[in-house]
Parts: structure tokens; C-alpha cells; sequence
């Protein structure tokens, strides 16, 4: 007897029980479940929230495994370990000392990370007795890699708790929720412990240990060097392509970003209309910032000079605005559900990302802001929208009875 | 209960539990955001607003019968306003460092919502010494989530109580700090008292589904 079969017995021991949903949780996860619809219509579809959820994952996996060998990369290239990658598939860059050292640290958090959130939604389906959501299953992997990596582990217990809590579990679970989870666990570390979550000795592993030695770790991101005018370090273009930077986790590599965009398009699982206008709403408050520098209305002296002056279209290369607009903006449950809407929810987070990346040097990234916001206002837009074509339509019924 | 009848202890408890002005009610949200990042100052506030609606209650109870209903509510003004100015006066003279820090929050007790709300919705209709006991109730009831807010947010925000380090020192690293602990900033900042309100409100409701409205 497989572990199918065995499976489908113990599920009837456990039906109705108070451990049912834990049970299920499980059962549905490694197999279709044997259940069958008895009556009504039948529609044969392979794709449930499960498989949708998983193929997310898929399209991250590529993400993590850059980040953790990234983050041994940085570590490795300030001791003097390694010398510069100049190529994607540099030895300089997939070694094992790079990966044992991104392991050791990286690893932890996504174990951290699902352990703590899959605990709390047990806790909640077996309390109110509803089924195990899927929804975790992303965030858990969304989590480790929109953090800084040497973020203390108990930080991000007590961020996921309260993500998973109040940012959905208040509002009746997955696929009610208004914000976010991964970004309101984001929002909550930011706010709660700001000394781990920005500034410039938290983005390269041991740079917070080592502050003040002669031999100290300088954990500083192109934007934090940015927004103190003083321009792009020495990394790149092609660093930052490739995702040779200092950053959060996973969000450094946008060409391992485009690939998950790729598969996220292709699969019909992120819309490509939210991407794509996250991307222009980017640029366009690109140029108008650069219309501005371009007119001589600020100087070299101001403090938004730095930022400001940057091409528009690299402002796409730098921080996580593509990580933002490709897994984040596009979360089917919290982002705007007609077509018109999502056009004009995805240039709103573009737009706003950049203007709190210039103007807000205390929030050098303002990607996970400006999408929690525009969360905030996705049933606004979307009612409008609805009510917009009613409208159209109740017209043109007045014009064809007249 | 000895002291007061039944019905009478009911007036002071109710407001407490199950008819709270801020979790039930959901009155008088803006003070509570405002001034419960600390202890001190909260409890400053819940004793500051059971004088104004103590008192209050009585005053515009008493003189139920001769106000014309019509400026009814400026009459209500008239009286929180020059118990508000009393309490105000008596925290400059005697805490001057705590009318600081609880600044313009001091004056708006004038538009508690909680208190016009007691004015209109009981004292009008009682005799002094049942909307005395209303008033007490009521600002207890306020006081309490006051308190509670404030004791989580300044443990949790701040790692001090009535600002003494119960948690350690986060500078020399004693106590919980030695071994990694950190304040958490959000904590301090109000949009952290608006949720823990919301979560008493949550368990309170979760305690007792009566109290869960119908939609």
C-alpha cells in the first residue's frame, strides 16, 4: 500500500476531528485530494490555488539560490576572498566558500521564516476549524528575500506573527486580506527595528559586527550611496544587471527577475499588464526628475541631487523596484482586479516608488511603501473603474432606445 | 456592593466590559492614539477625563430642567470647557513637564466625543447621583484602555515602565538587551496603538459573541 493509500485511510480517521484541517493541509499538498464534486457544473482544471501558489515558488527558486550565493559573494569580496565577477557564470561567483557562507545565513531565514508562518495558520485553521490556506506558501519564500541578510532571526519570528495575524488572518485569511502579508511583515520590521532594516551596515553579512575595525565590512547599497550624493560606488552597470550588489536577499539579480517574470507571464499567473505599467509609471517619474535636473531648477548642492540625476532608466536597475513590480504588485488577492484598474494601480506604484526613493532619503527604498499604499486603494480604483463602465453603458443604452 | 444598589453598581461596570466607550462605542479614538505611548501620561489623561466627566455629569444633570433644549449643547461646551481649563491649570501649576508632553491633548478633552456623548445621552435624563456614577463609569472604562495601551506600548516600545528600565538598558546592554533584545520602534509610533486597540477590541469580541453586530 503506497502513501496515497495510507494517506486517504487516515484521512477518514481524522474527519471531524479538531486536527481535520492540520491533516488536510498535508494530504492536499502531496496529492490531489479524493474528493469529487457530486453535482452541478463540472469544470476539470489542474491549476488550483495549490499548483498557482507553487508555481510562484518556482519562479523564485532562481532568486533564492542567486541571494544565497550572493550574499556569501559580498562577504567573500570585501574580505579580498574573491576579486570581481565579471561574468554571469564567473567561478568568482558560484564557488562553495560563496555558497556555505550564503547557506549558513540565508538558509535560516526561509526556515524561520515558514516554520513561524505555517505554525501560526495551523494555529488559526485549527481553532476557527477551516482548511490550511495556501497563501503562506509565497509569502514564507517572498519573506527571506526582501530582507536584509544579517536580520536577527527572532526579529523575523516576531515580524511573520504579526504579518500572518494582522496583516490576514484579521481579515478572514487568504484571499481576504487588503495589504500584502510579505510587505506588511516588511512595513513591520522597518518600522519596528529601523537600525536592521536600512542604513549602510546591514546589507552585506558581518558589516554590523565588524563597524569601527580597521578591517571593517562596509555594507552600504547603490542607493543609500546615491541618496548621499555620492554616486554609484564603483559598481556597474553590468553588476547590477546581473545582480553582483549589496541589497536584500533576493531582489539584487534583475535578470533572474525577468526570468521569474518570464514564467510568472507565460504560466497566466502575474499579469503583465501590472508589470509592465509599474515599469512605465517608474520611468516617467524618471524624467520628470530628470526634466528637472535637465532645467537647472536644483543644484549639486541639494540632497536630492544624487538620486535625482540618475538616468531615468536605470533607476529600474537599482533597489527592488522590478523584484517590487514583478512578485509583489502583481499578488492577485490585494492588487486591482479590472484591466483598466490594474493599468492605473501598477503606474501609481511606479511612480510613487520613485518619488519616495528621491525625495525620502530616510526611506532610500520606497518600493514595499508605495505598493502597500496603492493596496490600500485597489477596491477605490477598482469601483471607480466598474462604475465608469456602467455609465458608459447605461449611455449607450439611451442613445439606442431614443 | 453594599454601597450602591444593583442598577447603580450596573452604571459603573457596564462602561468597563461589554459597554466600553472605546472598544464598544468606539469613542474617544483620537486621545487614545495620541497620548498612550507612555504610561504616565495615560494614566495623566484617564484621571484628567473621570474629573471632567465626574463632575460634568452632575453639573449638567443638575441643570437638566432649566436648559432650553435648544442651546442645549452650548451649554455643554460652556461647562466641559471650564473643567477642562481647571484641569489644565492645576497640571501647569503642579506637573508642568507632563502638561508639555501631553500639550494640545489636555484641551481637546473638550471634544471627547465620549463626553458630549454622556452629557447628552444620560445626564440630561438623570438625577446627579446616578449620572454622577455614570460619568465615573464611563471614564474609567475610557481610562482602562488607556492604561492597558500604554503599558504595552511603553514596555514593548520603549522597554521602560513609568519610565523606569524594567527591561534592562539598551546603551550598557544589562538585562534583556544583553542577549539581543531590541525596543521595537513601531511600537512608539501611533499607528501601533490604533492596532493594539484592535486587538483588545478583537479578543473582547472573540470573548463574548454578543457583542459581534449582525451585517
Amino acid at each position: 500500500m503506497g502513501l496515497k493509500q495510507s494517506l486517504h485511510k487516515m484521512k477518514m480517521k481524522y474527519e471531524g476531528t479538531k486536527m481535520a484541517p492540520a491533516f488536510n493541509a498535508i494530504h492536499t499538498f502531496l496529492y490531489l485530494p479524493n474528493e469529487t464534486t457530486h453535482n452541478g457544473t463540472h469544470v476539470k482544471v489542474a491549476d488550483d490555488l495549490k499548483r498557482t501558489m507553487n508555481m510562484v515558488i518556482m519562479a523564485l527558486v532562481p532568486c533564492l539560490l542567486f541571494g544565497i550565493f550572493n550574499a556569501g559573494y559580498q562577504y567573500n569580496l570585501q574580505t579580498g576572498e574573491v576579486t570581481k565577477a565579471l561574468s554571469f557564470f564567473s567561478t568568482e561567483f558560484w564557488n562553495f566558500s560563496n555558497f556555505s557562507i550564503g547557506a549558513w545565513k540565508v538558509l535560516p531565514l526561509v526556515i524561520v521564516s515558514y516554520g513561524v508562518g505555517l505554525l501560526v495558520e495551523f494555529i488559526f485553521a485549527v481553532i476557527k476549524g477551516h482548511e490550511v490556506e495556501e497563501g503562506y506558501l509565497v509569502t514564507g519564500m517572498l519573506v527571506p528575500l526582501i530582507v536584509p541578510v544579517d536580520i536577527p532571526l527572532w526579529m523575523l519570528s516576531v515580524a511573520v506573527v504579526f504579518g500572518v495575524v494582522i496583516g490576514k488572518e484579521v481579515f478572514g485569511g487568504t484571499g481576504m486580506n487588503i495589504l500584502n502579508p510579505a510587505l506588511t511583515i516588511r512595513a513591520f520590521l522597518f518600522f519596528a527595528y529601523p537600525t536592521w532594516m536600512s542604513g549602510d551596515k546591514v546589507w552585506v553579512t558581518g558589516a554590523v559586527d565588524t563597524v569601527g575595525q580597521p578591517d571593517a565590512i562596509s555594507g552600504e547599497t547603490i542607493l543609500g550611496s546615491l541618496a548621499q550624493n555620492k554616486g554609484f560606488a564603483d559598481w556597474s552597470m553590468m553588476d547590477q544587471f546581473l545582480g553582483f550588489i549589496p541589497g536584500s536577499v533576493g531582489e539584487t539579480s534583475k535578470l533572474l527577475i525577468i526570468v521569474g517574470a518570464l514564467i510568472l507571464i507565460l504560466s497566466k499567473i502575474g499579469s503583465w499588464r501590472i508589470i509592465l505599467s509599474t515599469l512605465v509609471g517608474a520611468l516617467s517619474m524618471g524624467l520628470i526628475f530628470n526634466g528637472v535636473v535637465e532645467m537647472g531648477w536644483i543644484d549639486e548642492s541639494s540632497k536630492f541631487f544624487g538620486l535625482m540625476n540618475v538616468v531615468f532608466w536605470q533607476h529600474l536597475f537599482i533597489g527592488s523596484i522590478l523584484f517590487g513590480a514583478v512578485y509583489m504588485a502583481t499578488d492577485p488577492v490585494t492588487a486591482s482586479q479590472t484591466n483598466k484598474g490594474k493599468w492605473i494601480y501598477g503606474f501609481l506604484i511606479g511612480f510613487i516608488s520613485i518619488m519616495i526613493r528621491v525625495f525620502n532619503p530616510a526611506y532610500p527604498e520606497g518600493v514595499f511603501l508605495a505598493i502597500l499604499l496603492m493596496n490600500v486603494f485597489a477596491p477605490t480604483i477598482d469601483h471607480y473603474v466598474v462604475e465608469g463602465n456602467i455609465k458608459k453603458r447605461a449611455k449607450r443604452l439611451k442613445v439606442k432606445t431614443a | 456592593m453594599g454601597l450602591l444598589s444593583k442598577k447603580d453598581a450596573k452604571l459603573i461596570l457596564d462602561p468597563l466590559t461589554d459597554d466600553n466607550p472605546i472598544t464598544i462605542q468606539v469613542l474617544g479614538i483620537c486621545s487614545a492614539l495620541a497620548i498612550t505611548a507612555q504610561l504616565k501620561p495615560s494614566i495623566v489623561m484617564a484621571v484628567s477625563v473621570i474629573f471632567v466627566l465626574g463632575i460634568g455629569n452632575v453639573v449638567i444633570s443638575l441643570m437638566r430642567n432649566i436648559i432650553p433644549s435648544k442651546i442645549r449643547i452650548i451649554v455643554q461646551l460652556i461647562v466641559v470647557a471650564t473643567l477642562v481649563i481647571i484641569v489644565d491649570q492645576v497640571l501647569k501649576a503642579f506637573a508642568y513637564e507632563l502638561s508639555k508632553e501631553l500639550s494640545v491633548f489636555i484641551g481637546l478633552i473638550i471634544t471627547n466625543c465620549i463626553i458630549m456623548g454622556r452629557f447628552e445621552a444620560f445626564a440630561l435624563g438623570n438625577g446627579p447621583w446616578r449620572s454622577f456614577l455614570d460619568g465615573v463609569g464611563n471614564a474609567l472604562g475610557y481610562g482602562v484602555i488607556l492604561v492597558v495601551v500604554g503599558f504595552f506600548r511603553e514596555l514593548l516600545g520603549s522597554g521602560t515602565l513609568f519610565g523606569f528600565k524594567v527591561l534592562g538598558d539598551p546603551i550598557t546592554k544589562t538585562g534583556l538587551y544583553a542577549i539581543g533584545y531590541e525596543n521595537n520602534g513601531f511600537m512608539v509610533l501611533p499607528p501601533m496603538a490604533l492596532i493594539v486597540v484592535g486587538i483588545i477590541i478583537w479578543v473582547q469580541r472573540s470573548r463574548n459573541k454578543a457583542l459581534i453586530e449582525e451585517n
